[in-house]
């Protein structure tokens, strides 16, 4: 009992502390981002971005790059995380370990050896590529993206039985791509969303890549420069971005956690 | 429940060799990628840092990396901030992750810590900077409400921008990261180990002291390993919280590249690039030894 009671008291102090420390600068942020010019409190920050075209475009830019991002992740994340655990159960650790990689290797990195070549290398293709943001950022950005993709797919993988449902798939005369996308995407849709978010939240706030490749038509790079002037402008918007994703990944967490318990 | 469901593991591999190599073609669209689109730039940083601006081969700009009063002193404010800020990172990590594991698996308190954890560990960023200068900025809430209760930060001689700034933000997606990298372990410690334990008069500290925390130690080890390549990596913060004031390495490369100084710069800076590079390598490495024993007490 006395144990027991000592293992409560412990969880308190952590979460407490947690709790302060992480709850602390959000609030903060939005104590800022509500101040007016004047004195007293009001919405202005959060409306700027409809009446500022720079922004908008920047923001309309982003979202291209994310959706795009976000496919491409899936379809090459979705696959091999289905093969390896199907038909390669010996690599899990191995491809694991590769995709702790893009986490590690720093996007200033990546960066600098793209900038080389968007310099130093003038084929039609590079320069088709790097004539606009989206074809120049969204492939890097995959495999920026392609950790925790990797992770969440994986986890929603292990959650339900996947030999089952492909063999059965297969048995009633599905290829390995109908099984895939018409039984398995669906059973693992709330991981299949939660990387998606993900992917969304990373593309709006990777601003190292952008910047060095001058690309500042993006939404991160955007704020940034808007912040310089008009710092509760950019407070606001990074604080909504951030909370907006957090709560669609908390809302796919319920849904899906709804689903199981049924 | 699942295991229930899930079909007797297949003898299927037992009888086609699992290493078979048509099996192996079904990784190739993704190491392909990973290939072109990491590999790519990375090998453009090697070439690019081992030959001056004509393209030949020469080792001056390696040499100027780590000669350079100005990119050693950038060297160590990252080897500092990286180390200190993933051993806080894995500890109150650790600690909170335990926490929220000896919750229920359907609690609301998991689902809020699991679903922040992803946003802040890979999003961290520009928001957190912002929000670190709104807090803790010269007019931020919580300086104010400090300095109401008698503590004056500014006075003390803190600064939002100076290397305890800036490391006070790191922690803020470091735990997040260790929380998602440290989980797994935690839930592999088995009930058994600990009844065991118990059955044999060890108390909760002992069990701890020599059963769990050995079983952990290649896991915790590895995931600060990864906190602090993560760390070391990390320049969106930075460049949003300080605007280049403070020496990093990603600054000094990002300030080479922009090149308006020399004519080499810009290989210096990919020399720089080079040099994070090797370091990356050499936690990997360690990375990889570690988790081949923390493998060792998976449950199958």
């Amino acid at each position: 009992m006395g144990a027991q009671v000592r293992g409560r008291r412990w969880r308190v102090v952590v979460l407490g502390l947690a709790a302060v420390y992480f709850v602390v600068p959000l609030l903060s942020s939005l104590e800022f981002s509500l101040r007016k010019p004047g004195g007293g409190y009001g919405v202005a920050n959060y409306l700027a971005i409809a009446t500022d075209p720079v922004l908008l475009e920047a923001l309309t830019v982003s979202l291209e790059i994310a959706v795009i991002t976000a496919v491409l992740v899936l379809v090459l994340v979705v696959p091999t995380a289905v093969w390896v655990r199907l038909r390669l159960p010996s690599v899990a650790g191995l491809l694991e370990t590769a995709t702790i990689l893009p986490i590690v290797v720093p996007p200033v990195v990546m960066a600098a050896g793209i900038a080389f070549v968007q310099a130093n290398l003038n084929t039609p293709l590079f320069n088709a590529l790097f004539s606009s943001p989206i074809s120049a950022l969204t492939p890097f950005y995959v495999v920026l993206a392609v950790p925790f993709a990797y992770r969440a797919v994986d986890n929603g993988l292990a959650a339900v039985p996947l030999r089952t449902l492909v063999e059965a798939a297969r048995n009633l005369g599905a290829g390995l791509p109908t099984a895939l996308l018409r039984v398995v995407l669906p059973a693992i849709r709330s991981a299949v969303l939660g990387s998606a978010f993900l992917t969304l939240a990373l593309v709006l706030g990777e601003v190292v890549i952008a910047r060095i490749l001058l690309y500042t038509n993006t939404f991160p790079v955007a704020v940034v420069v808007v912040g310089q002037s008009q710092a509760g402008v950019s407070v606001a918007l990074t604080l909504a971005s951030l909370v907006l994703t957090w709560l669609l990944l908390l809302l796919v967490s319920f849904a899906g956690g709804r689903r199981r318990v049924s | 429940m699942t295991n229930l469901l899930e079909a007797p593991a297949a003898p299927l591999e037992k009888v086609r060799a699992p290493r078979s190599w048509r099996a192996l073609l079904g990784l190739v669209p993704f190491a392909l990628y990973l290939l072109v689109f990491l590999g790519g730039p990375l090998y453009f940083v090697i070439s690019g840092a081992l030959s001056d601006p004509s393209g030949q081969p020469t080792l001056e700009n390696l040499v100027a990396t780590v000669t350079q009063p100005q990119y050693l002193a950038a060297f160590w404010s990252s080897l500092e901030i990286s180390l200190v800020t993933a051993v806080i990172g894995a500890v109150f990590g650790a600690f909170l992750a335990q926490a929220v594991l000896t919750s229920r698996p359907t609690s609301p308190l998991r689902r809020v810590v699991s679903t922040a954890s992803g946003v802040l560990a890979y999003f961290g960023g520009v928001p957190l900077a912002f929000a670190f200068i709104a807090a803790l900025g010269q007019t931020g809430l919580a300086t104010i409400a400090l300095r109401g209760a008698g503590i004056d930060l500014y006075a003390a001689g803190f600064r939002i921008d100076s290397l305890t700034g800036l490391g006070l933000t790191y922690v803020y997606f470091q735990i997040p990261l260790m929380v998602i990298l440290i989980g797994p372990a935690l839930e592999g410690l088995q009930p058994q180990w600990r009844e065991a334990a118990e059955n044999l008069g060890a108390s909760a500290w002992a069990y701890w002291r020599h059963v769990a925390l050995p079983v952990l130690a290649p896991a915790l080890a590895g995931a600060t390993l990864v906190l602090f390549g993560n760390a070391f990596a990390a320049y969106a913060t930075a460049l949003a919280l300080t605007s280049g004031t403070i020496p990093l390495v990603p600054t000094a490369i990002a300030s080479a590249l922009s090149g308006n100084v020399l004519a080499n710069q810009q290989n210096v800076g990919l020399a720089l690039g080079f040099d994070m590079v090797i370091v990356i390598g050499v936690v990997m490495v360690a990375y990889l030894a570690l988790q081949r024993r923390a493998s060792r007490w998976a449950p199958k």
